[in-house]
C-alpha cells in the first residue's frame, strides 16, 4: 500500500517492492502501483477510490467484496492486487450507465431487496454472474448461487424476489 | 381537491426506498469510504488470554517499523486520564489495558501509521508479557467463593457480583404457588449472541488545533450521546464536538456503545493533529464489542387445572463479561426483563435477577430488542409451551386462555407496564388458520407412523417498544426523548432533520411519508438528514424500535406545527379568519367555499414573501417529543418443522408470522423489518451463538465459527397483518423492528420440541444445532448449552 | 485483513515454478485459488516469505478424460469448473455430488481442486473424494515427475507428501472397472461451514456386483480419514440391507472423531454410519431402477 502516496514520506524506505498493475476496470484501463501484499479489495476501494466494493469480514465468508474477475464472481478481499494485472474487473460501479441502471439494480429496488445496503453490491454482482450463466432461475438455484453472500438485514426472501424480477426483464428484454 | 395520499407517497404507500439509489449504484458513503487529506491509520492490539495481569509492554520495535507515526498503551492513556471510560451502566471499562486484562480480545495497544498494513506490521512487534489467572467463564464460576477477583481495580467490589435486582410481588406471587394444581418449571439459557452487523465499527477522528474543534465520523447508532460521552471521556467542550454518523452498514444494537477504539482514535489524532482512520477488523468486532443475551432462567408458573395462570416466578442470572457495559434505561438493573409475559393476563408476579462479572468481552447490548426483551419473550414463551405441556392442554388453547382480551385495555401487568391496545386473539386465530393448525396433530400422527417427525411451534408476545417516556427511562441521565426539525423552502420542498440515525430501516423513505401525510407536501419534495450533531437536532437515537414511536411522532408533530402556522399564513392570503379555514391533505380552503383556497406551496411562498403583520416570516420549526406511553405492537409467530431423526437436522417447512404493529407508513418497508427480524430469530435458534472454552477463549471469533444463515438455509416466511392504532401515537403506528427477532426465536424452539418431546426431554438450549437435537432424541433428556464448548 | 510482506512471482510455466521453488529452499508457497491461502496471509497464520503464483501457467487449466476412462485433473481447475462440468457428470457420481458442497459458490470459481487436495485440511471434501476413488497425485520437481497415491500424499493435518521444490500439478482418477457409482454426503450446519462429518463412497461395479469399493472420510479425525479398507467388505458382494449394514459399521469403526462443539464424537460416528447408509442404498435403488 506504500505505492499509494502521493509523497512518499522520508521514513519510507524506497526498496519496498511494487509491482506495476493495469487492470481493466468496468471497461477502463487503471495502472496501480502495488505491494504484492495489497489485497484486491484495498486497491479497489483504495488506489481506485471504487468504495462500492465494501469488507465485511476477514475470513472470505461474508461476500460483501464480490466483483467479477474475467466474469466470474469472486470475492475480492481473496484475492491479490497483483493477480489482476492484464483482467478484467467489473464492480458495482459498472453496472449501470449514465442514464440507465441495470435491470439488477432496478430489481433490488422494486423488491426492497436491500436495507442497509452494505452486502447490496456483493449480492447484485453474484445475481449477475448466475443471471449470465441462467437467465431463468428458480428460487432456488437463486438461493444456491447467492449462498456465499451473507445479509444480515433482509432476510434474503426480497433479494430473491429481485433477482427474480431482474430475470424476467432481461428476458423480456431479449425477446425484444 | 384534496390531494390522493398514496400518490404523493404518503401513509400507507409502499414507497420505493430513496435510499436505494446512492447503495444500488455503490455510492452509499460509510465511515470506511472517507478519506481525509493526511489520514493515518489506527490498528489495535488485543489481548491473545482471558485474564492476566500485565507484567510488561515493549512497544520498541514498533516504533522503529517505518511509517509508524504513534503508539499507544494503558500507560500513555492513563498520562491523559483516559486508561479508563464510563460504560452507559454506571461502571467503568478499561480503554487500554494498564494493570490486567479481562477477556481475550481486550485492547492492548495502538499503533498509529502511514497505512493500515503498516500498522499492522508494527502491532506484532509489540511484545507484551503476561502472568496468566485463571479464567472465569460463566456465572457458576463467577459465584465460587475462591473464584479469582476479577475487577480488583475497583473500591468496594469485593465478589464478582455486580447486582441483585427485583421487582413485583413476592408474597401474593407465593400465595398463588400455594393455590396452584400444577407448577410448571422451565430451567434454560439464552445463549451469548453478538448482532454482528456486516460492517464491523470504526471511527476517524479529526482534531483541527487552530480551531479547537474535533470531528469523528463513527459507525454509531446514537450521535448525540456519543457526543456527551466524547466530552466527558476527552473533556472537550461539547459545542467543539461534532460526531457524523454516515451510512451504517448494519447496527442491531452493536453501534450503541461507546468503544476503546473510537476513544483511541481521538487521543491520536488530538497527538498527531492528523485525522486517524479506525476500522475494526470482523474478528475484533466478534469478540470485543457489545453482545447479546447470555442470560440463564429459573422460570415457574403456577396453574389452575383449567388452564389459568395464578402466578408466574423468574429468577435470571446474567453474564455481563468483564466490564457492566450494558446499553439500558438507568433504572433496570437487566433492561426490561420484567416485560416478560405482558400479553397474559397474569395476577401476580415476582422476577429477581443477579448479574456477574466473566472474563469475557462486556456488552449486553440490546440486540436488536429493546433491552433484554428478547429474553423476557422467549423465556415467556418456553415457560408458555412446558406449561400446556404440564397440563395437558393445546398450545393454542392454553393460550387463549391466558392472552389479555380486547376489552381489557388500557391492562396494566404484573410489574406494572400499562399495555393499552391490541387484538391478541384475531392475531392468534389468523396465523393458526394460515399454518393448517387445525389438521395438525393427525398429520403429526400420521408422519410419525412413516418415521417422520413433524412439530409445530406457537410464539405470542406483545413488548414494550420505544422508550421513554422520559419519567421513566434515561441513559445516564439523558432523558429518552426524541426530536425532529422541519424546513420548508419557498417553493415548497423541504428539508427534515431528526436526532434518530437509520441504519437500513429507511427513515429517509418513510419520515417523508409522515410529513407528506400531515402536510401534502409530496414525500419526493422532501429530503431528510439524519446523523450530523451539527445540523440535527438533539435525539436519542435509534435502536431498541425507538424509531416510529419516537422520532415518528416528533416527525408528526413539527408537521403539525409547521401546518398550524400555515393555516394562519392561509387565512391572510384567502382574507378571512383562521376560524374560517379548513384544511384537507395539501390544502387550505375557506368553509362554504371549497374553490377558494391556497395550497400549502402557496402558503410556504408566502411565509418568505408575503407574511401578514405580526407573523415571523419563514416556516420552520422543531418538535421535541416525549412519548407518554411505550407502544406496544404484538405477534403471533407459528411455525412447522420436520426434524431427521437420524441426524437431528430439522427444517421449516412453514412459517407464519401476524404482526400488529398498528397503522403501517409504507406496508414495504414494515414487511422487510419483520422477514429481516425472523432471519435473525432463525439464525440464534438454529446455529448463531459465541461461546468459550474452559480458558476463556472465544469460540465465535470469525464468520468460519460464528455462523450466520445463509440464503440457503434461511426459510420462507409468510406474513399477515392486523391493525390496531396506538391510541396514544400521533400517527397510531407502533415499533417493529424487533418483534420478529424477540418473538421468533420461540417459535422455531417451540416446533422442534413439539416434534421431540415424546422422548419426554423438555428442553434443549439454542442454538439447536444438529447433534443437540439427535442426543436430545436418543436419551429423552435436556440438552443444555450452558458447559463450555471445546473448539478447535 | 493486513497480511504481511512477501516477494511474489507469477511464472508462466510449471518448469518456472518449479525452479523459483528450488531456489527459495522451503520458504516459498505455492499460490493456485488462494482462497484458504489468502484468508490465513489475512489473519497472519501463514507469513510465508515468497508466493509462486500458477494462476498464469495456462496449461494447467483443464480437466479431461482419457480414452481409457482415467480423469485428470489440472491444478488450475476450479472447484466451479467441476460443478458444472458435462465431463464428469455421468462418469464420477462421487466427485460432482462433492463439487456442490465445497465451501460457497463464489468460493467455488476460484478455489482448485488440486489446491485443495494438497491444503489438507482434515476437513477437506476433495482429498476424500480423491482417496475414495483411489486417485494419485502428479508432481513435478527439479528431477522430473512422480506420482503419488492419494492415500500416502495426506501425511497429517495440513501437511502433504510434496517436496519443498515439487509442485502438484495433476491429480489423476483412475478409470472405474465398470460402472462407477457412489456418492458424497456432508453435515454442514451453514453453507461454507466445515464438515461437522462428511462421506465419500465411490463403487465400481459389474452388474449388481461391486468389484471395487472406496470410502474416506473428513471431519473425523485428525486428517482425512482412509476407510478404503473398511468398505472392501463390499467387495464381491451385492447391495443388500446386511451388506450395507456392515459396511457402515466398519466404516463408522474407523472414524476417529473428537468431541467438539460441532457434537461429540459418538454423534459423529453415528453420522457417518447414516451417511454411508444413505448413499450406499441410494445406489442400490436406483439400480435397482435401472435394472
Amino acid at each position: 500500500m506504500t505505492s499509494l502516496y502521493e509523497e512518499v514520506p522520508a521514513e519510507v524506505p524506497a526498496n519496498v517492492p511494487t509491482r506495476r498493475v493495469t487492470v481493466t476496470v468496468n471497461g477502463e484501463k487503471r495502472t496501480v502501483d502495488v505491494e504484492p501484499r495489497l489485497l484486491l479489495a484495498h486497491m479497489l476501494r483504495q488506489a481506485l477510490q471504487l468504495t462500492g466494493t465494501h469488507t465485511g469480514c476477514d475470513t472470505t465468508n461474508c461476500g460483501a467484496c464480490t466483483v467479477l474477475f474475467d466474469g466470474r464472481p469472486i470475492k475480492s478481499c481473496t484475492m491479490l492486487a497483483v493477480q489482476a494485472d492484464g483482467h478484467d474487473v467489473e464492480t458495482v460501479e459498472g453496472l449501470a450507465t449514465a442514464s440507465e441502471l441495470h435491470p439488477i439494480q432496478e430489481g433490488f429496488k422494486q423488491e426492497h431487496g436491500l436495507q442497509c445496503g452494505y452486502c447490496t453490491p456483493g449480492m447484485m454482482m453474484a445475481s449477475k454472474a448466475l443471471l449470465e450463466r441462467n437467465p431463468n432461475p428458480t428460487e432456488d438455484e437463486i438461493r444456491w448461487a447467492l449462498s456465499g453472500n451473507l445479509c444480515r438485514c433482509t432476510g434474503y426472501q426480497n433479494i430473491v424476489k429481485s433477482v427474480m424480477w431482474a430475470a424476467e426483464k432481461m428476458r423480456a428484454e431479449e425477446a425484444e | 381537491m384534496a390531494l390522493d395520499e398514496l400518490k404523493i407517497g404518503g401513509m400507507g404507500a409502499s414507497r420505493r426506498r430513496v435510499e436505494d439509489n446512492r447503495f444500488i449504484r455503490g455510492k452509499g458513503r460509510y465511515v470506511d469510504d472517507v478519506v481525509l487529506p493526511g489520514m493515518l491509520h489506527m490498528e489495535i492490539l488485543r489481548s491473545p488470554v482471558a485474564h492476566a495481569r500485565i507484567k510488561s509492554i515493549d512497544t520498541t520495535a514498533a516504533w522503529e517499523v517505518p511509517g509508524v507515526r504513534l503508539v499507544l498503551t494503558g500507560e500513555t492513556m492513563a498520562a491523559r486520564n483516559l486508561a479508563w471510560m464510563p460504560t452507559l451502566s454506571y461502571d467503568t471499562q478499561a480503554v487500554l489495558a494498564t494493570d490486567k486484562v479481562r477477556f481475550q480480545g481486550q485492547e492492548v495497544a495502538a499503533v498509529i501509521a502511514d497505512d493500515p498494513y503498516i500498522a499492522k506490521d508494527a502491532c506484532s512487534r509489540i511484545v507484551v508479557e503476561y502472568e496468566s489467572l485463571p479464567a472465569i467463564v460463566n456465572p457458576v464460576q463467577a459465584q465460587d467463593p475462591n473464584a479469582p477477583l476479577i475487577r480488583d481495580d475497583k473500591e468496594n467490589q469485593a465478589t464478582n457480583k455486580i447486582f441483585d435486582w427485583e421487582i413485583g410481588d413476592k408474597e401474593a406471587t407465593d400465595r398463588a404457588f400455594a393455590e396452584a394444581d400444577v407448577v410448571s418449571t422451565v430451567d434454560l439459557h439464552y445463549p451469548r449472541s453478538h448482532p454482528s452487523p456486516l460492517e464491523p465499527c470504526g471511527s476517524i477522528a479529526d482534531y483541527d488545533r487552530a480551531t479547537g474543534k474535533l470531528t469523528v465520523y463513527m459507525t454509531t447508532q446514537a450521535p448525540h450521546i456519543i457526543r456527551a460521552a466524547v466530552s466527558l471521556v476527552a473533556e472537550l467542550p461539547e459545542h467543539m464536538i461534532r460526531i457524523i454518523s454516515p451510512d451504517l452498514g448494519g447496527g442491531f444494537g452493536n453501534k450503541v456503545p461507546v468503544y476503546p477504539g473510537y476513544v483511541i482514535s481521538i487521543l491520536a489524532s488530538i497527538l498527531t493533529e492528523r485525522p486517524v482512520k479506525w476500522i475494526e477488523d470482523k474478528s475484533g468486532n466478534l469478540i470485543s464489542t457489545g453482545f447479546g443475551r447470555d442470560v440463564y432462567l429459573q422460570g415457574q408458573l403456577a396453574l389452575r387445572k383449567d388452564g389459568k395462570i395464578l402466578g408466574m416466578r423468574m429468577h435470571t442470572v446474567s453474564d455481563h463479561g468483564a466490564f457492566y457495559a450494558d446499553a439500558q434505561p438507568t433504572k433496570f438493573k437487566i433492561g426490561l426483563m420484567h416485560s416478560t409475559f405482558a400479553a397474559y393476563d397474569v395476577p401476580a408476579a415476582h422476577l429477581t435477577s443477579e448479574g456477574f462479572y466473566t472474563n469475557k468481552a462486556p456488552g449486553g447490548v440490546a440486540y436488536r430488542c429493546s433491552f433484554r426483551v428478547t429474553e423476557a419473550m422467549f423465556f415467556q414463551e418456553r415457560m408458555m409451551h412446558a406449561a400446556a405441556n404440564d397440563l395437558g392442554m393445546d398450545q393454542a388453547d392454553f393460550r387463549r386462555v391466558n392472552l389479555v382480551k380486547d376489552d381489557m385495555f388500557p391492562y396494566r401487568t404484573a410489574f406494572g407496564f400499562l399495555t393499552d391496545s391490541g387484538q391478541y386473539g384475531k392475531c392468534l386465530d389468523v396465523a393458526l388458520e394460515a399454518i393448517g393448525y387445525d389438521t395438525f396433530k393427525e398429520e403429526q400422527e400420521e408422519a410419525r407412523k412413516r418415521g417422520k417427525l413433524l412439530g409445530i411451534g406457537i410464539s405470542t408476545m406483545t413488548e414494550p417498544l420505544g422508550a421513554g417516556n422520559s419519567r421513566e427511562y434515561d441513559i445516564l441521565g439523558i432523558k429518552m426523548f426524541d426530536s425532529a426539525e422541519l424546513r420548508v423552502h419557498m417553493t415548497g420542498k423541504a428539508i427534515l432533520r431528526t436526532g434518530a440515525k437509520t441504519q437500513g430501516q429507511g427513515h429517509e423513505t418513510t419520515w417523508a411519508q409522515i410529513v407528506a401525510h400531515e402536510l401534502g407536501i409530496p414525500a419526493d419534495d422532501i429530503v431528510v438528514e439524519e446523523g450530523d450533531t451539527d445540523t440535527a437536532p438533539f435525539g436519542m437515537g435509534t435502536y431498541a424500535s425507538r424509531s416510529t414511536p419516537v422520532a415518528g411522532a416528533a416527525v408528526a408533530m413539527v408537521a403539525r406545527k409547521i401546518r398550524a402556522k400555515a393555516r394562519k399564513i392561509a387565512a391572510h392570503l384567502l382574507e378571512v379568519s383562521e376560524e374560517d379555514i379548513e384544511w384537507e391533505l395539501g390544502r387550505f380552503y375557506v368553509r362554504g367555499n371549497e374553490e377558494r383556497g391556497v395550497t400549502i406551496q402557496d402558503c410556504a411562498l408566502a411565509a418568505y414573501s408575503n407574511v401578514p403583520d405580526g407573523l415571523e416570516p419563514g416556516l420552520e420549526n422543531v418538535a421535541y417529543y416525549d412519548p407518554p406511553n411505550l407502544t406496544w405492537p404484538f405477534a403471533a409467530y407459528v411455525c412447522k418443522v420436520e426434524v431427521d431423526p437420524q441426524t437431528g437436522v430439522w427444517d421449516v417447512l412453514k412459517f407464519v408470522a401476524v404482526d400488529d404493529c398498528g397503522v403501517r407508513i409504507n406496508p414495504m418497508i414494515v414487511e422487510g423489518q419483520i422477514m429481516g427480524g425472523l432471519t435473525e430469530a432463525y439464525a440464534m435458534a438454529s446455529m448463531q451463538y459465541i461461546t468459550f472454552d474452559e480458558e476463556g477463549n472465544c469460540i465465535g471469533s470469525n464468520y468460519m465459527d460464528y455462523l450466520l444463515p445463509t440464503a440457503w438455509e434461511t426459510p420462507g416466511f409468510e406474513l399477515h397483518e392486523v391493525v390496531t392504532p396506538c391510541p396514544h401515537h400521533p400517527i397510531g403506528a407502533k415499533g417493529i423492528g424487533e418483534c420478529a427477532t424477540v418473538g421468533g426465536p420461540a417459535a422455531f424452539v417451540n416446533a422442534v420440541m413439539n416434534a421431540i418431546e415424546h422422548t419426554g426431554v423438555r428442553n434443549v438450549d439454542m442454538p439447536l444445532m444438529p447433534n443437540r437435537v439427535y442426543e436430545a432424541l436418543q436419551t429423552g433428556q435436556n440438552v443444555s448449552g450452558m458447559p463450555p464448548v471445546k473448539g478447535d | 485483513m493486513y497480511p504481511s510482506r512477501f516477494a511474489y512471482d507469477a511464472p508462466t510455466t510449471v518448469a518456472e515454478a518449479v525452479a523459483i521453488l528450488d531456489r527459495n529452499g522451503g520458504e516459498a508457497k505455492v499460490l493456485a485459488g488462494g482462497q484458504s491461502l489468502v484468508p490465513m496471509l489475512k489473519l497472519r497464520f501463514a507469513s510465508p516469505e515468497r508466493l509462486v503464483d500458477i494462476n498464469n501457467i495456462k496449461a494447467l487449466d483443464y480437466h479431461r478424460l482419457d480414452p481409457d476412462g482415467t480423469l485428470r485433473i489440472g491444478a488450475l481447475c476450479r472447484h466451479e469448473d467441476l460443478e458444472f462440468s458435462e465431463i464428469i457428470k455421468d462418469s464420477h457420481p462421487t466427485l460432482a455430488q462433492a463439487a456442490a458442497l465445497v465451501a460457497d459458490p463464489i468460493v467455488r470459481t476460484r478455489g482448485t481442486f488440486v489446491g485443495s487436495v494438497c491444503h489438507a485440511d482434515p476437513q477437506g471434501d476433495w482429498a476424500a473424494t480423491m482417496i475414495a476413488l483411489d486417485g494419485r497425485i502428479v508432481a513435478q520437481g527439479p528431477n522430473g515427475r512422480r506420482e503419488i497415491a492419494m492415500r500416502d500424499f495426506v501425511s497429517g493435518p495440513f501437511t502433504n507428501a510434496l517436496a519443498y521444490n515439487e509442485l502438484a500439478v495433476e491429480a489423476v482418477i483412475p478409470p472405474a472397472k465398470g460402472k462407477a457409482v457412489g456418492g458424497y454426503l456432508k453435515l454442514e450446519r451453514r453453507v461454507g461451514d466445515f464438515a461437522t462429518a462428511s462421506v465419500a463412497v465411490a463403487l465400481d461395479m459389474n452388474g449388481d456386483v461391486v468389484t471395487r469399493a472406496g470410502c474416506a472420510l473428513a471431519g473425523v479425525g485428525g486428517k482425512t480419514i482412509d476407510a478404503n479398507e473398511a468398505i472392501s467388505v463390499l467387495v464381491g458382494k451385492t447391495l443388500t440391507a446386511e451388506s450395507i449394514e456392515a459396511a457402515a459399521e466398519a466404516i463408522a469403526d474407523a472414524a476417529d472423531p473428537r468431541t467438539d462443539h460441532r457434537g461429540s464424537a459418538d454423534y459423529k460416528r453415528h453420522i457417518v454410519k447414516t451417511f454411508v447408509t444413505r448413499i450406499l442404498s441410494g445406489i442400490a435403488r436406483s439400480e435397482q431402477k435401472a435394472a
